[in-house]
């Protein structure tokens, strides 16, 4: 039975190939290997968490099938639900700014200036070096008595901050720091779509005297829309998970005030051994993360533009 | 040239380093912090050039009995999941992108957006029961789970836009499926295969989450290493700085020499969502 369901999607599937002679079925073995790798890794898994997630499940206990209590536990678990909060706060600074200061960035970078290669090289570093490397050094940084942004906000005349140390300030400090991480990976995306734009309609803007800031507004903005989009999506899913920076400077603190749902649920699996509970909130937080992420396959199937960013 | 120009000129000027700023300070602070003796680390105001360079911190960080073990840990597993998921992913992608199977690519997309620690518990358990803690064998597998669906993504997108032409005369003059993969194919995705183990490698470099659960005191790889540093409060910042600069320079090199790479290969991505 599997196998004629097999055959009948691979026959639709080959059915918009360029060359029909090639019989789509043939591939099978080449996908084979990687299929048994990911049903290892990640399929296994995930069946697996369901399972662990249905019962009173510790290290060194008996474990008993407890249906859903598990579920119920997250709305009455005051330490979760302040997760939650500091989750979304976090995750919504962290797509805002980065948004923002990447598409100002990319039109920057969308101009001609010597050593722009060099430049954009370094601009892309923050994103690719390695984040607990990054955290230790944002750590000393942020030192109250010896770190130097504290220097810095008196060069120009601020009051110093408690940043990371204080609970009032520890989330908008660590979103200084994902911000400054992944701005660049915004830029790149929608550079890609600043250089797919079309030179016409910027031709007659300018023989209708239209400014630069009124041509970026009326024109540029809302053709690279998508691709600011699609890094917001991007950002909101990477934003909603981010875990090595907050463990690697804050660990969740001071106290529990920048404990996010990934951290929390790194504690209770990996502190307290609550492996039961820990598949629970593991099950919601992907539930919540996927249906953000199918929103954004429909809004990639609605509008087409695979192609736009990839030259860049 | 006009005024005016000379005006835009310099506003440009003043954009491009209010934007590139904050990269270039971080990254100079990092090496001043490494280079300095703790007298100059605990000045106020901070020092940036010192009178006298602690090279001593590197001397200090590479000769510590354990760094070559750090370091020949983090390259195994980094190195082993790369290879493997080049292995199975390549193929794989080259045969997704001709069956045209989009849909199977959503798995690959579900890799992507899950949190890393979701599979931890599942695979800590397993390996526990296997009794496979206390090697590498369990942070090479889990890092499959960040290196397959990088390999299987940009090599789908890649031989999407390769051309069948060749392909299909190749099948004419009786070559078999696998002789046109190896043959024709193969060789045209080089520079596909360039861009998705540039990434592959720097991601699995990267990754931390699941050496600090899976990673006892002998398998530590170089991130976990240095995040077991900061713990130790009584380290002075001067070779911890040190630490995380050498930990990070292999991917901040790759990142100068294969800009055009990473930036093709994670706009692709990107762009098509992952």
């Amino acid at each position: 039975m599997t196998t004629t369901a097999h055959d009948r999607i691979d026959a639709n599937a080959g059915g918009a190939a360029p060359a029909d002679e090639l019989r789509p079925v043939s591939y099978w073995p080449f996908v084979l290997p990687a299929l048994i790798v990911v049903l290892a890794v990640i399929v296994f898994p995930w069946v697996f968490t369901i399972w662990m997630s249905l019962h009173e499940w510790k290290v060194g206990a008996p474990t008993t099938f407890v249906g859903l209590a598990n579920y119920w536990r997250m709305p009455r678990d005051p330490r979760f639900v302040e997760a939650v909060w500091h989750t979304l706060v976090y995750t919504a600074l962290s797509v805002v700014l980065p948004l923002v200061f990447g598409t100002l960035a990319a039109v920057v970078f969308h101009q001609k200036f010597p050593l722009r290669g060099v430049l954009r090289g370094i601009f892309i570093m923050p994103m690719m070096a390695t984040p607990v490397a990054i955290a230790l050094i944002w750590t000393m940084m942020f030192h109250p008595q010896l770190g130097v942004l504290n220097y810095l906000l008196s060069l120009f005349g601020l009051p110093p901050s408690l940043w990371v140390f204080d609970p009032g300030t520890v989330i908008p400090s660590l979103v200084l720091v994902e911000t400054w991480q992944w701005t660049p990976l915004v830029m790149l995306i929608v550079l890609g779509g600043l250089a797919a734009l079309p030179t016409e309609p910027y031709e007659s803007a300018m023989i209708d005297g239209a400014s630069f800031w009124q041509m970026f507004r009326y024109i540029t903005l809302p053709l690279i829309l998508p691709f600011i989009f699609i890094a917001g999506m991007i950002r909101l899913i990477d934003a909603l998970k981010s875990f090595d920076i907050i463990f690697a400077i804050t660990q969740g603190g001071p106290g529990s005030a920048s404990e996010t749902v990934n951290l929390y649920l790194y504690s209770v699996a990996f502190v307290y051994y609550d492996i039961g509970y820990g598949s629970a909130i593991a099950l919601v937080f992907f539930v919540l993360i996927v249906m953000l992420a199918a929103v954004m396959l429909y809004f990639r199937q609605r509008f087409h533009w695979a192609e736009a960013g990839g030259g860049a | 040239m006009s005024a005016r120009q000379i005006l835009n000129k310099i506003g440009l000027a003043v954009c491009v380093f209010l934007i590139v700023s904050p990269a270039i300070f971080f990254f100079l602070w990092m090496l001043s912090l490494s280079v300095k003796y703790e007298i100059d680390n605990a000045s106020y105001p901070p020092v940036f050039i010192p009178d006298r360079f602690a090279w001593q911190n590197y001397i200090d960080v590479l000769t510590s009995n354990r760094f070559a073990t750090y370091f020949f840990n983090t390259l195994i597993v980094t190195g082993t999941a790369t290879f493997a998921a080049l292995l199975v992913g390549v193929p794989a992608g080259y045969g997704i992108a001709r069956m045209q199977a989009h849909r199977s690519a959503v798995v690959i997309l579900i890799a992507r957006i899950t949190p890393g620690l979701s599979y931890l518990i599942p695979l800590f358990l397993l390996f526990q029961w296997l009794g496979l803690l206390g090697t590498l064998v369990p942070q090479i597998i889990i890092h499959l789970v960040v290196t397959v669906p990088i390999v299987i993504w940009i090599m789908i997108g890649y031989f999407e836009t390769t051309p069948m032409e060749l392909e299909e005369a190749a099948v004419i003059d009786g070559a078999t499926r696998w002789q046109v993969f190896r043959h024709v194919a193969l060789p045209i995705a080089k520079p596909g295969i360039a861009v998705a183990f540039i990434l592959a490698v720097i991601f699995s470099w990267n990754n931390f989450v699941f050496g600090i659960v899976l990673a006892g005191r002998e398998t530590r790889t170089l991130p976990v290493a240095v995040y077991n540093m900061i713990s130790f409060d009584q380290l002075s910042w001067g070779p911890l700085a040190a630490a995380a600069l050498i930990v990070t320079l292999p991917v901040l090199l790759l990142t100068v020499f294969a800009q055009r790479q990473i930036v093709a290969g994670l706009t692709a991505g990107a762009v098509k969502g992952g």
